[in-house]
């Protein structure tokens, strides 16, 4: 064929089949949901896998996801300052997926395992971790440097998708444990759940990581954040159909659910978590939401979308909505309110204080925890390093 | 055009004559379209060559530099960016595998001649996963060539003989050295892979570098100059092929040699380079050949920290001391 024919032959082929959905497309009847954008509550809501959902809530619950949402995103928006005033060399925002993080992360119980991508700051708050442990890395004073197991949450994954392929493994290591399917107690079964994006779901390892789960039964759910991006590239450049969807193609349940909605996000990663822990292997849940600020401080999103976009998904926040059902039910009052800004502010303070009085490491750890036994190499490389920086001393340098 | 531009605008300007000398010519990467590059690096393309020529890709670095194979098989002259040279190793199968051996293992049948750019090296401060200098991972692999620019001109002019090679060329645009300027390439420039310049004379010792570790090398020569020690520096720019016949005629002149390199000590390029002078050209020399290289470590995310670990002007100027003093 002529090189002239090649142009119009890639765009008869970009162009077969249905259009995409644009993003922020008004979503089918396939959308769990059990609190409104207006902070209407849902009694229950029937999945598109056939499950019922529903929460049962008291009023003191309901309060402390509200606290949950907002102490999340000041401490966010605090990074976020201090990375903009040279405090933190980066920051990857989760503003917008508050709810998706805060409904997941509480509907773990004690004994499960999360795997996080570098966004689950609202995850490891719930997980009862101080959220100053990840900003050494962010720092720079460290390589993050927590204890995965002790916290049961592991170490951010900043290459996209690996840590699918993590998270299976363990699935698999502890249902070899024999910690999973032993009886119908919560407290009884361990289950792991793997945090991703949309854009993580064109990556190989990640479908490696859905068809292992499935082929082997694995007590896991995969949590997928779609929030529409994956830096500059829109959802429509990675899937044509739901992204909850494909997981038939591999053998288990997808679900989705409304990822703004801290209720119905709960409700789901609740069972599905429960499901795994008892022996009924993986599913999906894809939360539909919306990044909306920059992919790290480093993006500048005003670039590759527009801002009646952008307005389209704040008029959907997911705190703005538990925030009007809990004064429209008469739940919370002022008090309660103006309480929780002072905590979030206070939270806040503090870890701004503590990230700038973060210790810098010595020099010389740079040559620690390269391996175990510590080749002849590295012994010499540490000496000569000690030895060089000797040198300068007394020069000013 | 401007007389002097960044590497960056270097990089953007390269793709774009390429693309207008030959239409079988294509981008594909992530961000590369509209977003125009997360390091900028293919700002205009999107607007000047459209969807059809401009791939915006999904993440996925396995299916972009497989599909670049695939493309290249049909005739294209794909030019695939990996947003960071760290991600090769998420898509190493088809470098190490697949694009290297399609010629060999069909007789010559098939060729791929394809470019995977990609953002090399550290000094931004982006951490162990994201600064690396892995140019020596390519080194290890034979079928591959592997070009990396230190200046804008060079960009252009190794660009388009990478773009036109055959072979499939690996090009490290070096992070670092984004930002920095230089003369603009002239019209229809082009450097041949495989050919090193002396990019300053000197008499008293041989700095031998490439990409990053070149200005590094050139700050260190400058200020070596001041208390009369003359450097000369060469630059590389390629690994494969590899100039050591440049090499060799400098170190003839000034018997001594000091490789830069941004890569670990440990395997890095410079052994390489080290093995074939001490092979071919150890009557040449008056003193033993000495390495600066990065640490043996994971890359830190602090800034003064990485300076610890990278080549600096103060270790090269420290080193060539020592070498011009043995």
């Amino acid at each position: 064929m002529a090189k002239g024919d090649r142009g119009a032959r890639l765009r008869d082929r970009r162009t077969a089949g249905p259009p995409p959905a644009e993003p922020g497309a008004p979503l089918g009847d396939d959308l769990v949901q059990l609190l409104t954008p207006e902070g209407e509550r849902i009694d229950r809501v029937t999945g598109p896998d056939g499950v019922e959902y529903s929460v049962d809530f008291s009023d003191s619950e309901y309060r402390g996801l509200y606290r949950d949402l907002v102490v999340v995103r000041r401490l966010d928006a605090e990074s976020t300052a201090l990375q903009r005033q040279g405090e933190l060399g980066i920051w990857a925002s989760l503003l917008g997926q508050e709810a998706a993080q805060v409904g997941s992360g509480r509907a773990l119980r004690p004994q499960d395992m999360a795997f996080p991508t570098y966004r689950e700051h609202g995850v490891l708050y719930c997980r009862g971790i101080d959220p100053i442990m990840p900003l050494g890395l962010f720092r720079g004073v460290d390589q993050g440097a927590w204890d995965p197991v002790e916290h049961k949450f592991n170490m951010y994954t900043i290459v996209i998708g690996a840590q699918t392929l993590h998270a299976t493994g363990y699935a698999m290591g502890i249902a070899m444990d024999g910690k999973v399917g032993n009886s119908d107690d919560p407290a009884d079964g361990e289950a792991v759940i793997a945090y991703f994006g949309d854009g993580a779901t064109s990556q190989g390892d990640v479908n490696e990581a859905f068809i292992w789960s499935s082929v082997y039964h694995a007590p896991i759910v995969f949590f997928c954040q779609n929030n529409q991006y994956a830096i500059s590239e829109p959802i429509e450049r990675q899937t044509r159909i739901p992204l909850y969807r494909r997981a038939a193609g591999f053998g288990f349940p997808g679900v989705r659910v409304d990822g703004n909605d801290v209720l119905a996000t709960y409700a789901v990663t609740r069972h599905a978590l429960d499901n795994a822990r008892h022996g009924q292997g993986p599913t999906m849940i894809e939360a539909h939401t919306y990044r909306m600020g920059a992919h790290t401080t480093t993006d500048d999103p005003t670039r590759y979308r527009g801002i009646s976009e952008v307005e389209a998904w704040q008029a959907k926040d997911p705190i703005a909505r538990v925030r009007a059902f809990l004064a429209k039910q008469q739940i919370a009052d002022a008090g309660f309110f103006t309480e929780v800004d002072e905590q979030a502010t206070a939270e806040a303070m503090s870890l701004r204080e503590r990230v700038l009085a973060m210790p810098d490491p010595e020099p010389v750890t740079l040559f620690d925890h390269v391996f175990v036994d510590e080749t002849p190499q590295i012994r010499q490389q540490r000496a000569r390093f000690v030895e060089y920086q000797a040198s300068f001393e007394g020069s000013g340098h | 055009m401007a007389d002097v531009i960044t590497y960056r605008e270097a990089v953007a300007e390269g793709l774009a004559r390429e693309m207008r000398r030959d239409p079988s010519v294509v981008c594909l990467g992530e961000d590369i379209g509209a977003a125009e590059g997360v390091f900028k690096t293919t700002v205009g393309l999107f607007k000047e060559f459209g969807p059809e020529r401009v791939w915006d890709t999904p993440i996925s670095e396995q299916a972009i530099v497989g599909a670049a194979m695939g493309a290249a098989m049909t005739g294209l002259r794909p030019v695939a960016e990996i947003m960071f040279s760290d991600f090769l190793a998420c898509c190493w199968d088809y470098l190490a595998n697949e694009i290297p051996k399609v010629r060999y293992m069909t007789g010559g049948q098939v060729t791929v001649p394809l470019v995977v750019r990609t953002a090399n090296g550290g000094g931004l401060g982006f951490g162990a996963q994201h600064s690396q200098a892995v140019e020596n991972w390519a080194l290890a692999v034979p079928g591959l060539k592997i070009a990396a620019p230190s200046t804008p001109a060079d960009v252009v002019g190794l660009l388009a003989a990478a773009v036109r090679s055959d072979d499939p060329v690996l090009f490290f645009e070096h992070k670092g050295l984004f930002a920095s300027r230089g003369p603009a390439a002239p019209p229809d420039h082009l450097v041949p892979l495989g050919e090193a310049t002396v990019a300053r004379p000197g008499t008293d010792l041989t700095v031998v570098a490439l990409a990053s570790t070149v200005p590094v090398a050139l700050a260190a020569a400058e200020a070596l100059a001041r208390d009369g020690i003359f450097a000369e520096v060469v630059d590389l720019r390629c690994l494969i092929p590899l100039d050591i016949r440049t090499v060799l005629e400098s170190v003839g002149r000034t018997s001594r040699l000091l490789i830069v390199e941004e890569n670990p000590y440990q395997g890095g390029w410079g052994g390489t380079v080290a093995s074939l002078v001490a092979d071919e050209g150890f009557e040449l020399l008056d003193a033993p050949i000495r390495r600066v290289a990065a640490a043996c470590v994971p890359l830190p995310f602090a800034d003064p920290l990485e300076q610890r670990v990278m080549p600096t002007v103060d270790k090269v100027t420290a080193a060539v001391r020592g070498l011009a003093a043995y």
